[in-house]
């Protein structure tokens, strides 16, 4: 079994380990993850899944990130 | 032929002001010819454009929904008048977003809020200081009643949740996202890509502060979904909200909400 894996965030190729978590990821790239839209292989995730969804070798995610003021 | 209250009307020479009044505005008491405030006595010529006014008189709905047609065209107008626009959150983006909507005579909305109108609002939100105290959706239902008193405007006074997101919005044509709280910005695109799904939408992030205009752009997130701002300007201390960027960002919404209700994107 290989020891890292691809995953393509926002159009950028990066390697992370196996059996990752979204919301490790999230936080890796130093985000909220209450304040981040994900859409992972094309589905919208809800907010409780980010910190059990596995991401896969080859998942493709599509970031959305906001900040505060209105 | 001469114009009067946008109204095409018969010329005859030697016409003056005077003799329009009865026909056209019994009572009128204030006169405009080509711009310019005039006696009712003024002589008329050929293609004047006139405005005969009853200060103090609310025109009636035909009244504005006339002048409406003859502004944006029969066409524009009829599809944006049988709209219907709901609004979350009505601070600095909400507020403006209505106030754009209702000029232009949405005929239907939906806002709703749970603040009240505290004096730091006033510095981009529109509210006044005699509205100190009220809940914004009362004091801007008021002000939108001071534009176009036709319009239906509902209101509901309560904090959101995914959940009554899904639940109340699900009748209108465009969803506006309006919230101050970044949290609360995802959580509504989430349940518009997936339980509001078909529904026009127009989100905002990154609306602080005084940055260059042109970094505030739409960017299109899916069909009919789209999001304004810079994406990175939070407000913070030293970058507070004020009145001019916000207010970009929120006509560059209200005009994507009219570009969806029409077809064009």
């Amino acid at each position: 079994m290989s020891h890292s894996m691809k995953i393509v965030c926002n159009g950028v190729e990066r390697v992370c380990a196996p059996q990752t978590k979204l919301v490790d990821l999230l936080c890796d790239l130093g985000l909220e993850p209450d304040t981040v839209v994900v859409e992972c292989d094309g589905v919208i995730l809800r907010r409780e899944a980010y910190d059990t969804h596995l991401l896969t070798d080859g998942s493709v995610l599509e970031l959305i990130r906001f900040v505060g003021g209105g | 032929m001469l114009w009067v209250n946008e109204r095409p009307q018969p010329f005859a020479e030697g016409m003056r002001l005077a003799n329009l009044i009865a026909s056209v505005k019994p009572g009128a008491d204030l006169f405009i010819v080509n711009g310019f405030p005039v006696a009712a006595d003024t002589e008329l010529r050929a293609g004047d454009h006139c405005w005969l006014i009853k200060r103090g008189e609310i025109p009636s709905p035909d009244e504005i929904d006339f002048l409406l047609h003859a502004r944006h065209t029969p066409g524009v107008h009829q599809r944006v008048r049988m709209a219907a626009v709901g609004i979350m959150g009505l601070g600095g983006l909400g507020s403006a977003v209505a106030l754009a909507l209702a000029r232009i005579g949405v005929g239907r909305m939906l806002l709703v809020d749970f603040d009240l109108v505290e004096p730091t609002n006033l510095n981009r939100q529109h509210y006044f200081v005699d509205q100190i105290g009220m809940a914004k959706t009362e004091a801007l239902r008021e002000t939108l009643a001071r534009v176009n008193p036709h319009l239906q405007i509902a209101t509901v006074n309560e904090r959101l949740t995914a959940q009554s997101i899904g639940r109340l919005f699900v009748d209108v044509d465009v969803l506006v996202e309006c919230f101050d709280d970044p949290v609360m910005k995802a959580e509504a695109l989430r349940v518009a890509l997936t339980d509001l799904k078909g529904i026009g939408y127009v989100g905002a992030s990154g609306v602080a502060g005084f940055g260059d205009n042109n970094t505030i752009r739409t960017s299109r997130i899916a069909d009919r979904v789209f999001l304004v701002g810079d994406g990175e300007s939070a407000a913070a201390p030293g970058q507070g909200l004020m009145a001019p960027r916000v207010g970009v960002a929120a006509h560059q919404q209200a005009n994507q909400v009219v570009r969806i209700l029409l077809g064009e994107d």
